[in-house]
């Protein structure tokens, strides 16, 4: 195997000794992560495990200079520039100008530039600020249209988050947000109530459908140890192919319609929007703020976040301390569902007002991504649903602008992700030079090496 | 269980079963023991309900052979409702039986399953064919079918298999698929040689699983994580590629050149037989012979003994001399290899060009497969079978016209998933380290 | 003539990052003779052993083999070299038959590369033969055995012709008849030619097998020693100071028995009995320590008090009230306190602050929590006071508990659980892994808490542990209760037991015989870290 594709591996034959200080750390802190490789590594990094405010003798200088907050900054970096060289690549200029490349490489260069930049920019236009605007209302919609998208990503995102932090992998957002999506229309356009009530009613509605399929994963893994990976996808599929056949039944469909389109929600039914009918901005967002608050102060201040933590970390442990494992699976998988539940109502009662068969969009699968993107902590979460919510809003602008296709987003999204969970990938690139751990801080590792007699 | 790196834990937690089911039980105990002879009692039941006393009074009629086939046999009629009935007194005899088994703390074994499951579909099939407005089917259109769309599945399971066998977990499955109908078009079309086309797609679901090696085993970054954000990062770099340049110049860049069926004369004649193994592209020829030489590998090889060693004991293995990572990698690679060419069939057999998505979540369906066979070759390859039979028929439902919506037929193989995963696999087990990077000392 | 060799280890340095496992450690062991490393729990033996093995690089130093220098790239090298190891833990794929397991990485092939498996067999029951193994080549290993699964390590290191067969711990899951087996096995091995390097804490073992000793004490060597110097020399050299073998403890002032386990039987999922039809009691201001060899039903006996195992039958009562049936949080509530065996996986959060980890089984009891909100600052005032108490060594109660030492891990557990007012306290293994200073300070911990008049149960296979604790000893063999004798009773005595012979049959037994004295006084389960 060549050893400069596979540098960890080379370090513990080569001689002399040499280690990559990084694959050390990561390696260190994978070991506290999981009893010496006993368990499979939880998806949060250690450090966001505890509740408490990560203290300790780092200063704070190294903190920023080695933390995660540098390095996602670094990572989002890097995945715009692969995205811009992704552009610029396919570029019609681009490729006209390497045609003379070695005649003149600055015109290939600044059409490289060019090329990239012209679609970011167009995309932050889209997404926050358009200059171009005939009034400041015209020129702040595109943020309103960015809050608007990033809100159920926003609270899927944070159910995603909820569950990783209880060490459970829930890939099936999407189908938790279509089951509340179901259930949140039906009551939206079927049954017809006063205001308030019929939009409260609504959103509980959807809350409880997407709690219940949550819960009901949880149920199947607490009962019969089925894995929540494997469950949650394929959840997912049934609910979506459930919702495709409601939407070809009398009770769903648009009477004379023969497209699978369901009635639009009475009025009453609706989430009033928040800067007044020129935005699209509606109350989902400031719901979506509350639900990222609850979250918070669930995981960080209640008993119950700490079972999920706990339970997260070292179920064995938590079995032995008394903690009702089964329970807290169940419990957490159904926070998560209504979490989820909760963007299913965002949509069908605030952004789209019917149901279709792409009433989750892809919302549930960029819910993983947005949760670890903020590492699975309430706030990291919202601000990544934000970032997200931005590239969505962005691009569609974009590609109206400079027919910079849509997936471009795909692409930036994913490797910010691949980039974030790898943080010696990203500090090599930027050539920053990680400090040795401590050997006290890699835990396990050292002590078990020396750990002669019965360990 | 101990807490110390060496012991050959199970509860990797990987896609899988038995571990968290041991941790269940410590738990809540009660349903592991029974779920199995439980379940095939309720699917007993639900079988005599609805497959028989529910069943159609209209016989069912299954045609055997083709015009094509140098012989010709008699079609098979049978009586919905009678037919329905036998099926499902058997499935109950099996049911008891396995309660028997438990009763006597006796494990229920693999052929009961296996035959609960072959009679539970023959009744469902009877029924669904009994039920239809024109109650006539090909058995061997429907069979030569399932085979063909079941060829992708086969190709994404054996990435699966060959990945977590060696201790990587495969969720990329869905992308490597993607990655390799792309590339086998772009390329094909290119060079205008499918066989080319072929190759590159091989190449590019390895790229892909090289992704995920770096990332899992270099990186230690969960495995899951890598492979639920690769099948985004494919499914972006394809559409954007699909939009930006194929879509600019079709015919240079999306206009492959098709892999012909090559029929094998008189073998193919055979009826039922002849169409499902010797009138197949090469795509499909290569997938029985990749199914048999990752079966041999594993099982009689000292390759495949080392990859399971490692799989399930990467610290015995070490101390044996053998290079865990390297091991890892090189399958992880050659898994995505596999999986590409199993992409390469939607561009280069199935359809002939590229689109958005064209792998439509058969990854997902792949890994099923891989799951409910019981991560070994042969089984996942009829577990896809299994799950292209259920593809294959819910288009023909829909057009000899049954009362069941093809939405539920759609979700058929998602909802097996559910139950295998959730007791009717048995005691399988997953290798013990899949989903564990290994980390030295 | 077999090939021997001589085997030197020159300057052994081995870090992790700035901590000093191995510091210019220096052995020769020569041909033909049993090589004693003699050492603590952590002195660095392993880590020694493993880059001898070519699991680790060493930093500094080099391994000579019939005095030319060889370096190891790996294990591969190690092997090839004549060198051979059976690990503490051993490196066997469950799920694999002996033969493949054997056959692993030195795979015998036909033609393209397949197995031939034949050959392979053949050679494990040569050498099954020749000393007496009986072992099945076709059997899957996880059905065997531990004491057969150990003879498979070492059938693996001599189809790899073996020369240097490194043993690490080899006893710590033996039974004394297994153990008296393999130090026979030792033996015949060296007349046969393979010198051995046998890694050891146990000083009897290491005093009726070893032809040399080395001690190592953290990560130096600090001198060699004779088999035939006094037990309380080797101890003192292996601690670094005098130690005394016994705790100063009054005598138990029991009351009335608060505690009562009757007809006790765990049903593993295997149908096993794991348990089998236990009764005894415990009074208050009394430790009964449950002695047995690894895997004799301890920890499913402390499960299920706890309410962590599911198949229980018959009854378990503190203070009358019935616990079998309950949940854990319930037995906990009931004032029960708990130290697990394997704090690492059952104790802590590795990565939860120690202020949480000390809350960990009352977090939601006041003043920590009202109702389901937590109050961090309560969580960290505990955290101050039982660092305090427990003298735990860290800079703060927010760090993460992984990143303790054992001791201080240990420390942790013992302080969680003894700062409730208990009705029992139970503590599993509570000094394993666990430095010299910590095990004086936890077991005086214990004998306090015994003091307070709290009913105390102490679960190690270290039998020097249980005779310093224990008020009365009770024996476990394969889930039965061989017997309960009193404190003082001899170790002769409770290594029987160990066996599974009655305590009556014990002690006569070891009243007559004599022609089996040596050989018994070898064997008896033994050895504490501080022995």
């Amino acid at each position: 195997m060549p050893e400069e594709r596979h540098p960890k591996h080379a370090d513990q034959h080569a001689k002399p000794h040499r280690t990559t200080p990084a694959a050390d750390e990561t390696a260190a802190e994978v070991a506290v992560d999981t009893a010496g490789g006993a368990m499979s590594p939880s998806a949060v990094p250690a450090s966001a495990q505890s509740g408490q405010l990560p203290g300790g003798p780092d200063t704070l200088v190294r903190k920023i200079f080695t933390g995660s907050g540098v390095v996602s900054v670094l990572a989002v970096l890097l995945a715009l520039v692969l995205g811009g060289l992704l552009i610029a690549a396919t570029d019609q200029r681009v490729s006209a100008t390497a045609g003379y490349l070695f005649a003149r490489p600055t015109d290939f260069l600044s059409a490289v530039w060019d090329a990239a930049t012209r679609s970011y920019v167009a995309l932050f236009q889209g997404s926050v600020f358009n200059p171009r605007g005939a009034s400041l209302a015209v020129r702040f919609a595109p943020l309103m249209d960015t809050l608007t998208i990033a809100t159920p990503l926003i609270t899927a995102g944070l159910g995603v988050a909820l569950a990783f932090r209880a060490g459970l992998f829930n890939i099936g957002a999407q189908g938790q947000i279509i089951i509340a999506g179901i259930l949140a229309a039906w009551v939206g356009f079927a049954l017809h109530l006063p205001l308030v009530l019929h939009l409260l009613l609504v959103l509980v509605a959807g809350i409880v459908g997407g709690a219940l399929w949550g819960g009901l994963v949880g149920l199947l893994k607490a009962r019969t140890g089925a894995h929540e990976v494997i469950l949650t996808i394929m959840f997912n599929y049934i609910a979506l192919y459930f919702l495709r056949y409601l939407l070809n039944t009398p009770a769903f469909q648009r009477p004379g319609e023969s497209n699978p389109i369901s009635p639009i929600l009475d009025p009453t039914a609706i989430y009033p929007q928040i800067f007044g009918s020129q935005y699209r901005l509606h109350l989902g967002f400031v719901l979506a703020i509350a639900a990222t608050i609850l979250v918070w102060w669930l995981l960080n201040r209640s008993t119950v976040g700490f079972e999920f933590r706990a339970v997260g970390a070292n179920p064995k442990a938590a079995l032995t301390a008394g903690i009702n494992v089964s329970r807290s699976t169940i419990l957490v998988m159904a926070i998560a569902g209504a979490l989820a539940g909760m963007s299913g109502v965002a949509q069908v009662a605030g952004t789209e007002k019917v149901l279709t068969d792409g009433v989750a969009a892809t919302y549930g699968f960029d819910a993983i991504t947005v949760a670890l993107l903020g590492r699975s902590t309430p706030w990291g979460t919202f601000a990544a649903g934000l970032l997200f919510g931005a590239f969505r809003a962005g691009a569609v602008q974009m590609q109206i602008q400079t027919g910079t296709p849509i997936d471009i987003v795909l692409v930036v999204q994913s490797l910010i992700v691949l980039f974030i969970a790898a943080p010696p990938l990203v500090r090599a690139v930027f050539g920053l030079n990680p400090r040795r751990k401590k050997p006290a801080k890699a835990g396990k590792t050292p002590q078990a090496a020396t750990t002669g007699g019965a360990a | 269980m101990s807490a110390t790196a060496t012991s050959p834990l199970p509860g990797g937690g990987m896609p899988g079963t038995v571990p968290e089911a041991e941790a269940a039980q410590a738990t809540s105990g009660k349903p592991v023991l029974w779920k199995t002879p439980v379940l095939l009692s309720v699917l007993g039941i639900v079988a005599f309900i609805f497959f028989g006393l529910m069943g159609s009074a209209q016989t069912a009629r299954f045609g055997i052979s083709t015009s094509e086939d140098f012989f010709q046999l008699p079609a098979l009629e049978i009586p919905a409702m009678a037919g329905g009935i036998a099926l499902s007194i058997l499935m109950l005899g099996l049911a008891a039986y396995a309660v028997y088994l438990k009763t006597k703390s006796r494990p229920v074994a693999a052929w009961l399953t296996i035959t609960f499951t072959v009679l539970f579909v023959a009744a469902f099939l009877l029924w669904v064919v009994g039920g239809a407005r024109t109650p006539s089917i090909s058995l061997a259109g429907l069979i030569a079918g399932s085979v063909t769309l079941a060829v992708p599945l086969v190709f994404g399971s054996l990435s699966g298999v060959l990945c977590e066998r060696v201790g990587v977990v495969n969720i990329a499955i869905e992308g490597q698929l993607l990655g390799g109908a792309f590339t086998a078009a772009i390329v094909a079309s290119i060079t205008q040689n499918p066989f080319v086309g072929l190759l590159a797609a091989a190449v590019a679901g390895a790229a892909v699983s090289m992704v995920l090696a770096v990332f899992s085993i270099r990186y230690l970054v969960n495995q899951i994580i890598v492979g639920v954000v690769l099948n985004v990062l494919v499914s972006g770099v394809t559409g954007f590629l699909f939009s930006t340049v194929m879509q600019a110049d079709k015919a240079t860049f999306n206009s492959p050149p098709g892999l012909d069926i090559v029929e094998i004369p008189i073998l193919s004649g055979i009826p039922i037989l002849g169409p499902i193994l010797f009138k197949q592209s090469v795509v499909g020829y290569l997938m029985y012979v990749a199914v048999i030489v990752v079966w041999v590998g594993l099982f009689k090889t000292k390759w495949g003994l080392r990859v399971r060693a490692v799989g399930e004991h990467p610290q015995a293995a070490d101390t044996m001399g053998i290079k865990v990572n390297a091991t890892r990698f090189w399958n992880v690679t050659l898994g995505g290899a596999i999986a590409g060419i199993g992409g390469s069939f939607f561009t280069l057999v199935a359809i002939d060009s590229f689109t958005k998505e064209i792998s439509g979540g058969r990854g997902f369906i792949a890994l099923a497969a891989l799951i409910f066979g019981r991560w070994n070759p042969i089984g996942a390859f009829f577990a896809a079978l299994l799950f292209g039979f259920a593809d294959n028929l819910q288009s023909i439902v829909t057009i000899i016209g049954t009362p069941v919506p093809s939405q539920f037929m759609a979700m058929l193989p998602y909802l097996v998933t559910v139950l295998a995963v959730a007791g009717l696999v048995g005691r399988s087990r997953p290798p013990a380290a899949s989903g564990i990077p290994y980390v030295k000392g | 003539m077999v090939r021997v060799l001589k085997l030197e280890l020159r300057g052994i340095t081995k870090r992790f990052g700035s901590l000093l496992a191995n510091d210019h450690i220096d052995v020769v062991v020569e041909p033909g003779q049993i090589h004693c490393l003699l050492g603590e729990n952590g002195a660095g033996k392993s880590t020694l052993m493993n880059v001898l093995y070519g699991l680790y690089e060493p930093s500094e130093g080099e391994i000579l083999i019939d005095d030319k220098p060889v370096s190891f790239r790996g294990p591969g090298d190690a092997m090839a070299a004549g060198i051979g190891m059976v690990h503490q833990h051993f490196m066997l794929v469950p799920v694999f038959t002996v033969a493949e397991n054997v056959a692993l990485g030195a795979e015998t092939t036909k033609a393209g590369g397949f197995l031939n498996l034949e050959d392979t067999r053949q050679k494990i029951r040569q050498i099954s033969d020749r000393y007496g193994f009986d072992v099945d080549p076709d059997a899957l290993v996880e059905d065997l055995p531990v004491g057969v699964q150990q003879r498979v390590e070492i059938i693996k290191a001599l189809v790899r012709d073996a020369r240097v067969l490194i043993l690490d711990e080899p006893t710590a899951v033996l039974t004394p008849q297994e153990t008296d087996e393999l130090l026979d096995i030792m033996r015949q091995l060296k007349s046969s030619g393979t010198s051995i390097v046998f890694i050891s804490h146990k000083l009897r073992e290491v005093k009726a097998v070893s032809d040399t000793i080395t001690v190592i004490r953290r990560g130096k060597v600090v001198g060699s020693a004779d088999p035939g110097d006094s037990t309380t020399a080797l101890a003192s050299m292996m601690v670094g100071r005098a130690v005394s073998l016994t705790l100063d403890k009054a005598p138990a002032n029991p009351k009335e028995k608060t505690f009562q386990v009757k007809d006790l039987t765990v049903i593993a999922p295997n149908g096993q009995h794991t348990v089998d039809g236990i009764s005894f009691e415990i009074a208050r201001g009394e430790i009964l320590a449950v002695a047995g060899v690894q895997g004799n039903g301890q920890t499913e006996l402390t499960e299920a008090i706890l309410g962590l195992q599911e198949r229980v039958q018959g009854s378990i009562q503190l203070d009358n009230v019935e616990l079998v049936g309950r949940s854990v949080k319930d037995v906990l509530n009931a004032g029960v306190g708990f130290v697990p065996e394997d704090r690492s996986v059952d104790g802590l959060i590795g990565t939860f602050s120690i202020a949480e980890n000390l809350v960990l089984d009352r977090y939601d009891q006041p003043p920590f929590a009202k109702g389901i909100s937590m109050s961090p600052a309560k969580v960290q005032e505990n955290a101050k006071s039982r660092i305090d108490e427990f003298d735990v060594r860290t800079t703060s109660g927010l760090l993460a508990a992984g990143t303790l030492s054992g001791g201080n891990q240990q420390k942790v557990v013992m302080a969680r659980e003894l700062s409730r007012p208990l009705r029992l306290f139970i503590a599993s293994q509570p000094t394993r892994g666990v430095d010299v200073g910590s095990i004086e300070f936890l077991h005086k911990r214990i004998v306090a808490e015994r003091d307070q008049g709290t009913p105390v149960m102490i679960i190690s296979t270290e039998l020097d542990e249980v005779m310093e604790l224990a008020d009365r000893i009770a024996v476990l063999y394969k889930g039965k209760l061989v017997g309960i004798v009193p404190a003082g009773t001899g170790r002769d005595v409770l290594g029987l037991m160990m066996a599974g012979i009655s305590p009556d049959d014990a002690a006569s037994a070891d009243r007559t015989g004599s022609a089996a004295a040596d050989s018994r006084g070898t064997s008896s389960a033994e050895g504490g870290d501080h022995a």
